[in-house]
């Protein structure tokens, strides 16, 4: 557990970056510092592992003052994350992710196999281990920045926007595998982003800095956006806070419909027989998975993946009333399609019947 | 070139004391420009006086400066000391702005990720920081190489012999074929020189080339 309390930074120049602030990060939780520019988010950060030394206040990791400690072994004892990765242009990759186990006295044969392990833990072939960092994609030395951080096997890991500098393709795809990694590990993270959506995605909990380093608002992310505290929080987290808050709602028993649907691969003919004048059917491949809406009439001879309509999303059972509600919307038949935790379908679900499960739940809460 | 092949022996000699005159300061000078580039680089206030200190020994006149050491060091006039010090001071004057820049082309991100680490400040230095300075600090080795190579020659004029010692010579005589075996020599050292420090340089920043790593 990491806890501030009433943490000041002033720089020399008298700027304030950091104006008493108060926080618990919990252990083996992700707490996310989310706010604008110049909110002493990335000060507050680094106070943590002493890379900036507070002016005020005091800051403690498992009940031990920071202060009283040797700056270098704190470090050791706390996995790094930065934007550009930060990674050693001059080691291989194996030798920048084995840096703090060999620091800490590992031999390097061990680190090094350790370090493949890891490799592979965030999702990097084997290869790459023998290459140098700028023969990597951005993407990929990200991996190889969280390996590093996390070869030392630290319970604590410190997150500055480490997902910012790649596309938004590849920056969800991190953020997916790193909340798959965190279920693994349960570090006790604080993870600084200028991007609510990310704060909204990745916190347990999430602090909400304004400018000159306070705290407006700590909260899990559904009841931040359920209820937040003031009209800079509400203007921070932005618009949709309604729909977005259903994707920390499950989704309830929903009615689910029978659906006519098809095997991909199907004569025209018999589409249109399956239909019966229904406009809309969904094509499913063997597994009974969906794999998009179909028009009968417009077929020319067969159903083939090229016929299907992709603009329908797809909710899962064991997904959020956001998923399933935006299932319906996304659909061209208007009936979103609902699928079980395997992927197979098992029915549809039109708009207002999630509404009403939306009103159900909010009547229960 | 009968003047060459009958002082093949002789030019060979001068040679290796030009090399031995013109390298030893090189990694003298290097040695001592290192703390000094990484002070100016440190200290932002030191930045100015020891750049522009440094530089200044530069415009020092070469044979000034060979016949100021024996005054300033209390050596005989001949010996080689005076011209292995003043090669020395030539070489700092080229270098101290070299690694401080090196060292200031090292990105900030990486030096915070190794502070981030726990890696303190002289491991940082000597792991992290130098290593990745070593290719803008090399290519300004290779110019205070050469330089050192032409300088050093002017050393002769003071009596102490290497390649230099060739162009007093011929030119003592009005003889001119000491003279050009005495260029060509110097070109073919300065090339050797640089040659091999390029090479060096390949050898410590294997990162630097495209390609699967050793």
């Amino acid at each position: 557990m990491i806890v501030l309390e009433d943490v000041q930074k002033r720089f020399p120049d008298g700027t304030v970056a950091v104006g008493g602030l108060s926080l618990t990060a919990p252990d083996g939780r992700i707490t996310v510092l989310v706010g604008p520019s110049g909110c002493g988010k990335t000060t507050s950060l680094r106070m943590i592992n002493r890379m900036i030394e507070p002016t005020g206040g005091s800051i403690t990791v498992n009940g031990q003052d920071v202060a009283a400690m040797n700056p270098n072994e704190l470090r050791r004892g706390m996995g790094y994350v930065i934007q550009h990765a930060g990674l050693f242009p001059h080691r291989s990759v194996i030798d920048n992710v084995a840096t703090v186990p060999v620091l800490l006295g590992t031999k390097k044969s061990v680190a090094r196999r350790q370090a493949m392990e890891l490799l592979e833990r965030v999702g990097l072939e084997p290869a790459l281990a023998q290459r140098y960092p700028n023969q990597l994609s951005g993407g990929q030395q990200q991996r190889v920045g969280v390996a590093r951080a996390l070869a030392a096997d630290p319970p604590v890991m410190l997150m500055d926007e480490p997902f910012s500098a790649v596309d938004p393709v590849v920056r969800e795809q991190l953020q997916d595998e790193f909340l798959r990694l965190q279920s693994e590990l349960g570090k006790t993270i604080v993870f600084v982003t200028h991007d609510i959506d990310e704060a909204i995605k990745l916190g347990d909990q999430v602090a909400v800095l304004r400018v000159g380093g306070t705290l407006a608002q700590v909260a899990s992310p559904a009841d931040l956006l359920a209820d937040p505290v003031d009209d800079f929080v509400a203007d921070f987290l932005g618009k949709d806070r309604g729909y977005r808050g259903l994707g920390f709602q499950a989704t309830p028993q929903l009615p689910l419909r029978e659906e006519v649907t098809v095997p991909i691969g199907s004569s025209k003919e018999q589409a249109l027989r399956l239909a019966a004048g229904q406009r809309w059917i969904l094509a499913l491949d063997d597994q009974r998975r969906p794999l998009g809406w179909v028009e009968p009439e417009h077929l020319r001879d067969e159903v083939v993946p090229t016929m299907l309509h992709r603009g329908g999303t797809v909710a899962s059972t064991e997904g959020s009333l956001r998923n399933a509600l935006d299932a319906a919307l996304s659909s061209p038949s208007r009936r979103g399609v609902i699928v079980d935790a395997a992927g197979r379908f098992v029915g549809t679900v039109v708009a207002a019947e999630v509404l009403s499960a939306v009103e159900v739940a909010r009547a229960d809460s | 070139m009968t003047w060459f092949t009958g002082h093949v022996d002789e030019v060979f000699g001068l040679a290796r004391t030009h090399l031995v005159l013109s390298m030893v300061p090189l990694l003298f000078g290097l040695l001592i420009a290192l703390p000094l580039g990484w002070m100016a680089r440190r200290v932002p206030r030191l930045y100015g006086p020891l750049i522009a200190g440094s530089g200044l020994l530069y415009t020092i006149p070469s044979l000034a400066l060979f016949i100021l050491m024996p005054l300033v060091l209390g050596t005989q006039i001949l010996d080689p000391i005076n011209v292995i010090v003043a090669m020395t001071i030539y070489t700092i004057a080229l270098m101290v702005r070299t690694v401080a820049d090196g060292l200031a082309a090292v990105p900030d991100h990486v030096t915070q990720a190794a502070t981030s680490m726990g890696i303190g400040r002289w491991r940082r230095f000597f792991t992290v920081e130098l290593p990745l300075a070593v290719p803008v600090i090399a290519a300004g080795l290779r110019v205070a190489a050469v330089s050192n190579v032409s300088i050093v020659s002017v050393a002769a004029i003071i009596g102490v012999a290497q390649l230099g010692s060739l162009f007093t010579d011929g030119f003592n005589r009005a003889f001119v074929d000491p003279i050009v075996v005495g260029v060509i020599a110097c070109l073919v050292l300065a090339v050797a020189v640089d040659a091999a420090i390029l090479l060096v340089v390949r050898l410590l920043t294997p990162w630097q080339r495209g390609g699967a790593a050793a």
